[in-house]
């Protein structure tokens, strides 16, 4: 897209428009950035629950009989043992083990999955998956303008949600997903989220979006669940320890680094950046995402300088940090030497001129019904 | 919201002349708005001297963080530990309760060379 092309609208625009939203441009896309205070919104995710419009992330399509074996070379985690309705969370790696982007891979049938990418990189996706699925029997589509995405978030997401379906949610388990109609709607349900706690998304019809975002605003009392924005979205991801790509994950790192290195599977046969990759496994990466809790109330952000507290000298870099609003003190994310990321080392981070002492943790910082 | 009886910055401070030779300094509505929730303010220690563009402090968000810069040279005589106890305050009142510091000026006569209400709705682009 030519930058200056106008952000698109999602299907929730005049809904966003209509709750006074705080809109901002987010890759390409204009979106509620807050509605009324991203502190309620955060909680309310945590205590009740939120209500998110995604419909900004991309949606590829991939059906055929060598749908799986496509995306078992085009990505690295193993998609042919995924079973039916269930989803994974994986990557999509360049020839030398950079990551692209990172992914959730839903199996909606038989010979047919729906991929989902960040909204900056649904471009780079599709291209890729396309340019890589070319010697296999199966299409590839961007069907992302067919799809508007629905998120509700917390603990109350189960219980709203059984109020507009009679889809079996009990057996619904984290990562799987079923065909349902919510409030009269067809939707694919899956219970997958980006917040750290029990939530649903749901994939429907863009003309279906403002009509199921309804139902559920109906569904609990005037406050849940809460419409939330992607300024909540971030704090709930970063409490959770959940990578955002273009911030932990970005092209020049990869799943090794990030402390994903799981999601790679060697055991599958050949796929983009296996060599590389495998390379990477072996020799151990020099530098790790590690969590950092602030002893001060000065929060790291992304780009500030990791220093080693005696001496000052920048041993890192912090990709996210924001003063957590569960925990009540600044956390963060930073990628250390790997000498230097055991809990709990002492490090400090540069924030704004001067040294705040930080204490690595494991992460994530924030565990639902811990 | 653009109070008409207060000046303002560039960088979204408003002043508000509460004696002959001293001010009180807080956040613009439009600022705490583009922060969003205050959740950490950091604030200057009585009797600090202060030069126009200093910075006095830091008011922090979860989703980012500002300066506070000196509107006007003088010395800061007192400083709202209200907001750093409470710091939704510069949120549910920037113009009220949720005020920073009061600065005694060098040169009374420096505010009239800050913008005024209009000045400063053109700024942010306000009708």
């Amino acid at each position: 897209m030519q930058p200056q092309d106008p952000p698109k609208q999602t299907p929730l625009h005049a809904v966003h428009v209509a709750l006074g939203a705080n809109m901002t441009d987010f890759a390409g896309f204009s979106m509620p950035l807050r509605y009324t205070s991203e502190l309620a919104e955060h909680h309310a995710v945590r205590q009740g629950a939120g209500l998110f419009d995604l419909s900004h992330m991309g949606e590829i399509v991939l059906t055929g009989p060598q749908a799986a074996a496509a995306l078992d070379y085009a990505l690295v985690g193993n998609i042919g043992k995924l079973g039916h309705h269930r989803a994974r969370y994986t990557m999509i790696c360049a020839p030398d083990g950079g990551v692209l982007d990172d992914l959730i891979v839903y199996r909606t049938g038989e010979q047919e999955y729906l991929v989902v990418a960040n909204a900056a990189n649904t471009d780079v996706v599709a291209a890729e998956l396309s340019a890589r699925a070319s010697g296999f029997d199966t299409e590839v589509t961007d069907a992302s303008a067919d799809h508007a995405l629905l998120a509700v978030q917390g603990p109350a997401a189960a219980g709203l949600l059984a109020t507009l379906t009679d889809a079996d949610l009990d057996n619904l388990k984290y990562y799987a997903c079923l065909p349902a109609r919510v409030a009269g709607h067809e939707v694919l349900l899956a219970r997958t989220g980006y917040t750290g706690e029990d939530g649903f998304e749901l994939f429907c019809a863009p003309a279906a979006a403002e009509s199921l975002w309804q139902a559920l605003r109906a569904a609990g009392g005037p406050q849940v669940p809460l419409p939330a924005g992607l300024a909540s979205r971030d704090s709930l991801r970063l409490e959770a320890g959940m990578p955002l790509y273009g911030h932990e994950l970005t092209r020049a790192r990869t799943p090794f680094e990030a402390g994903l290195g799981r999601v790679v599977k060697f055991d599958k046969g050949d796929f983009v950046g296996r060599g590389a990759l495998l390379a990477r496994k072996e020799a151990g990466p020099t530098e790790t995402l590690v969590g950092l809790v602030a002893r001060g109330r000065r929060a790291p952000r992304a780009g500030y300088p990791v220093v080693d507290p005696a001496s000052g000298t920048p041993i890192g870099t912090v990709t996210s940090g924001a003063p957590s609003p569960t925990l009540g003190q600044p956390v963060a994310m930073a990628y250390v030497p790997v000498d230097r990321s055991a809990p709990v080392t002492e490090l400090a981070v540069d924030v704004r001129g001067r040294q705040e002492p930080v204490d690595v943790v494991e992460l994530p910082f924030y565990r639902r019904g811990a | 919201m653009v109070p008409e009886e207060l000046r303002y910055t560039e960088q979204h401070e408003w002043v508000a002349r509460t004696g002959d030779d001293t001010v009180r300094v807080g956040i613009t509505d439009y600022a705490q708005g583009q922060l969003g929730d205050v959740v950490f303010v950091q604030l200057p220690e009585v009797g600090r001297k202060v030069t126009a563009g200093d910075s006095l402090g830091e008011v922090e968000s979860t989703k980012s963080v500002s300066d506070i810069y000196a509107p006007l040279s003088g010395e800061v005589v007192a400083v709202n530990e209200a907001v750093v106890t409470a710091p939704e305050t510069i949120n549910e009142a920037p113009y009220g309760d949720g005020w920073l510091v009061e600065v005694r000026l060098d040169d009374p006569a420096s505010v009239q060379g800050l913008l005024d209400a209009a000045g400063y709705r053109d700024k942010i682009g306000e009708v």
